[in-house]
């Protein structure tokens, strides 16, 4: 469905240039739900620009449904961290969701299908509000909206929840994971959440530091539907966790420190025990 | 000169909210016209120079009451708003696509830099040799004096629109007249609205100015023909009711942006 092929990323700035991404490859299945999670700063915001066609790679690129993509193609759509600044104050609810729709819909077209979104995040009552008199879950939902009333194929996430409570965004996760599965949309989220990475995928892929590559990928195998209480309580949930918590604190660690704790395995203590 | 601001009282009651603003402003003016009266009675100035207060509010209240005053009152308004009108169709397009397009800004800036900063009455020879002792000469200066500030209101404007916003929207693949139209328009309105009031201020002066020293019709010549007649509680009442202007404008402006920026942080406690 989607595949990014040998994609990299650099920047050329005063002080020379900084690989941001260094030739990554991986491809998400039709309906799969693939996250990526990575180390803070590893660059994971630019590969999804990347592979939307938002930024220009610097080599590579991605390829939805075997078409290379330079600009955010028709059947994708994105839900930006920042939900206040992506939501535009000067319209309601239903004017930002309808907005992406001016090019292809009428009017009327365009209520209906804003409307629909709209009930599908659950917030048919707030129509005619502007996006700052809602609470912060609720905004990105609009967010979420917006980008459903689009009615893609793929959507991309970028720290959705990032910016709410905890139980905001637990009732966030299971409502992406609901539209998903009842849309039927293949789903690629970046986050630096671990838990919600696991909650929510079919599989993950872990990225290493800057310049980032893939460190690692894994099929999390958990049953679905899934479940913030049972999935969650899982032995299998844990150690998966435990799993990707070990290799993204690996992947944080500078190299020199590898080569140091390399170094301390070989000296033999002399035992206690 | 506007009214007291009310953001003292913003802990007290709607009530006393709504009426602490006017009230204060009045008080304001009472103790203006005590200090006008106590100068004047005191021997600071002379009344030979300057008339008592009560004599110019009596005969602002007959210039009121006389049909020419009101022609003159439209004609300034004329030369004013004919020029701001023609400065904003200038600076708000040029200004969305110099913010937008980079190298276009960076073509246009040592031009605009250059113009800023000329004076409006250094073009009064200039707008005389054009069109002479006619509305024309001032409508020029008004057009002039406002596209520069209003050009660099819009270009901030610009720049200051989310970036996020602006991905976002390239993100649903609007197009780049849509982008502007829904997107950085809207986002740099506030920074035009501050600009269009700031322009408000600045054509008012220039019409006056410029009717003044061209003698083009308008409140300016009047002012000046009452200089000329000696006619001092005339020209003194003149005098107020440009400044009276002022504050209506720049009540009306404030109003224009409560009503079409309601969206913006600054304004949202300001609609209920």
């Amino acid at each position: 469905m989607l595949e990014v092929v040998g994609l990299s990323k650099e920047y050329h700035g005063a002080n020379g240039s900084t690989t941001a991404i260094a030739e990554l490859s991986f491809s998400v299945n039709e309906l799969e739900f693939v996250s990526v999670v990575g180390p803070s700063g590893c660059g994971k915001t630019t590969l999804l620009k990347c592979i939307s066609g938002l930024l220009e790679p610097s080599s590579g690129g991605s390829l939805l449904r075997g078409v290379k993509i330079v600009s955010p193609p028709e059947a994708m759509a994105l839900v930006f961290q920042d939900y206040a600044r992506s939501l535009l104050p000067w319209l309601t609810v239903s004017g930002n969701v309808g907005l992406p729709l001016r090019r292809k819909h009428a009017a009327a077209e365009r209520q209906r299908l804003a409307d629909e979104a709209l009930k599908a995040v659950g917030l048919s009552a707030f129509l005619d509000h502007y996006p700052w008199q809602l609470s912060g879950g609720m905004q990105q939902r609009v967010a979420i909206a917006r980008a459903l009333a689009c009615q893609p194929r793929v959507l991309l996430l970028d720290e959705p929840f990032a910016s709410v409570d905890a139980q905001t965004r637990a009732e966030l996760e299971d409502l992406v994971l609901s539209l998903r599965s009842r849309f039927d949309i293949t789903v690629l989220l970046v986050t630096h959440d671990i838990d919600e990475a696991v909650y929510m995928s079919d599989r993950i892929v872990v990225l290493t530091k800057q310049p980032s590559t893939i460190r690692d990928t894994l099929d999390v195998g958990l049953p679905w539907p899934r479940d913030q209480l049972t999935t969650k309580a899982m032995p299998m949930f844990s150690s998966l966790r435990a799993h990707v918590y070990r290799e993204i604190v690996e992947a944080h660690r500078p190299r020199h420190l590898d080569a140091a704790v390399a170094d301390e395995q070989m000296v033999v203590r002399p035992g206690v025990s | 000169m506007p009214p007291a601001k009310v953001g003292g009282a913003r802990a007290r009651s709607g009530l006393d909210r709504r009426w602490a603003a006017p009230a204060l402003g009045a008080l304001g003016i009472v103790l203006g016209l005590l200090a006008w009266e106590l100068a004047i009675v005191g021997g600071i100035v002379s009344e030979l120079d300057v008339p008592h207060p009560a004599a110019v509010v009596a005969e602002l209240g007959s210039l009121l009451g006389g049909g020419e005053f009101w022609t003159q009152l439209r004609q300034t308004m004329t030369n004013a708003g004919i020029g701001m009108a023609i400065a904003t169709a200038i600076a708000v397009p040029l200004g969305m696509v110099m913010g937008t397009v980079q190298p276009i800004r960076v073509a246009l800036g040592p031009v605009v830099e250059v113009l800023r900063p000329v004076p409006g009455i250094a073009l009064v020879p200039l707008a005389i040799v054009v069109w002479g002792p006619t509305g024309g000469s001032t409508i020029f200066l008004v057009a002039f004096g406002c596209t520069w500030p209003l050009l660099v209101q819009t270009i901030h404007g610009v720049q200051s629109v989310d970036d996020v916003a602006i991905m976002t929207a390239r993100s649903f693949r609007l197009s780049g007249l849509s982008r502007i139209r829904w997107v950085i328009f809207p986002g740099s309105l506030p920074y035009i609205a501050t600009g269009l009031r700031i322009c408000a201020a600045i054509a008012l002066i220039v019409a006056v100015g410029g009717e003044l020293i061209i003698g083009t019709p308008g409140l300016g010549t009047a002012i000046r023909q009452a200089q000329d007649g000696l006619a001092l509680e005339e020209m003194y009442a003149l005098i107020v009711v440009t400044g009276m202007l002022g504050i209506a404008l720049n009540l009306a402006f404030g109003r224009l942006e409560r009503r079409f920026l309601k969206w913006h942080p600054s304004q949202r406690g300001a609609h209920r």
